[in-house]
């Protein structure tokens, strides 16, 4: 029942923050004039399905995987939670959670409340830090991590 | 292996099973380590037998290395934190005589926690190892009551800094997964390497269903006890020297 709720609930938004993500993709990095989450990408040349694919389905990615895994002891890399983590951890945090989080970000402004991390762990393992880019010394990017200013980004009203 | 194949071997494992020589152990042979996309099977049962006359009353390898491989730490409220593996000494009030031993899941091959979980939540895989499943676990803790042997802990904070291969947090209950994250990927136990490298090397794990395991050939030409036999569960988990 909870499940139905939370699909019930998930389509609406979904629907919202993916039309505002290619809108924002569309206007060809002009400021949107809607806030709209931060995303980076810290690894991977592209992710395991298209782009378009997985902002609507990766929760059913995921929870068929998490069923495979739990009860059939399958663990394949592909569709696994770990998997997601490791590359789309923040390469400052290494984590997916907190304001620049590459789930969190996008999870507080639809406002879905994601439950994965209260018990998986959000940061990528070690192994997957192996490679990864080194931190950015940009003065501007550090500003904006130690000030946390990520959302919302207002539009410049362009 | 292909799904038809995998079918043959299941009706084929099903056959055995009424040709079993004694409870638990099959005439049959059985598929090799499985790949990675195949599901666990029917075909394996694990299982340790524990031999408590090489277990020492000063040691707890195992206990420790538990804990490190799953990241239990303490939160300094011993009542609550939680416990997969745990020694417990035992002492003969008549003759004087101290035994020691781990004490945990015993992966019964009828689980009461199973029976009695309200949600689906507890349950037992195919190849024999009980499991929580969190993502279902309700936190009503009937199957702590159910389980003879203590085997279960509730978490009851908010934890943080979890291993990637064994998730855990607030709410839900968990106990020894036989380290299922190794198993499937054909290693052995934490508790069961640190035993063999740290301490009395009492600890063994294997395929209760493969009549040339070692654990298999053990359990059917030396003697051996299930804790609370009476109970008829079928442990997986056996002991020697009790
Ligand atoms: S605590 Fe969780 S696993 Fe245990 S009986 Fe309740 S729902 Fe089932």
């Amino acid at each position: 029942m909870n499940r139905k709720i939370t699909s019930l609930l998930a389509v609406p938004t979904v629907a919202l923050v993916v039309g505002l993500l290619s809108g924002s993709v569309a206007a060809d990095k002009k400021p949107a004039r809607v806030p709209t989450p931060e995303i980076n990408i810290e690894r991977g040349e592209k992710c395991v399905e298209d782009t378009d694919y997985m902002r609507r389905h990766h929760q059913d990615l995921i929870l068929h995987q998490r069923d495979k895994t739990v009860h059939e002891g399958i663990r394949t890399k592909k569709y696994s939670l770990k998997n997601c983590v490791d590359c789309h951890a923040s390469k400052e945090t290494n984590s997916v959670v907190g304001k620049e989080g590459f789930c969190e970000s996008c999870h507080a402004y639809t406002a879905v409340k994601i439950d994965c991390f209260s018990c998986h762990t959000p940061e990528r393992t070690e192994e997957a830090k192996v490679g990864l880019p080194a931190p950015s010394r940009d003065p501007t990017d550090m500003i904006k991590r130690s000030v946390g200013a990520v959302l919302p980004k207002t539009g410049g009203g362009g | 292996m292909s799904l038809s194949r995998r079918g043959f071997l299941g009706v084929a494992g099903a056959a055995a099973a009424g040709a079993a020589l004694s409870p638990g152990i099959r005439l049959i042979e059985l598929a090799d380590a499985r790949s990675p996309e195949e599901a666990a099977s029917a075909l394996n049962r694990w299982g340790l037998l524990i031999d408590a006359t090489k277990c020492s009353e000063g040691c707890d390898a195992c206990v420790t290395a538990c804990n490190e491989e799953h990241g239990l730490t303490s939160l300094g409220r011993p009542q609550t934190d939680a416990q997969w593996i745990r020694k417990v000494t035992l002492k003969d009030k008549q003759t004087g005589r101290v035994t020691t031993l781990p004490m945990l899941c015993m992966h019964c091959a009828e689980p009461p926690c199973v029976d009695v979980c309200p949600t689906g939540a507890s349950f037992k895989r195919a190849d024999g190892i009980v499991l929580v499943d969190k993502h279902t676990c309700i936190g009503c803790r009937y199957c702590m009551m159910a389980c003879p042997y203590k085997a279960r802990s509730f978490i009851h904070e908010d934890i943080t800094g979890q291993k990637p291969y064994a998730p855990r947090g607030k709410g839900t209950v968990e106990s020894c997964t036989l380290c299922v994250h190794r198993v499937d990927t054909d290693r052995i136990p934490a508790c069961v390497e640190a035993c063999n490298a740290d301490g009395g090397k009492a600890l063994q794990f294997g395929d209760l269903n493969d009549p040339n395991s070692k654990i298999a050939k053990r359990l059917a030409t030396e003697p051996s006890t299930q804790i609370r036999a009476d109970l008829n569960l079928n442990t997986g988990v056996r002991y020697q020297g009790i």
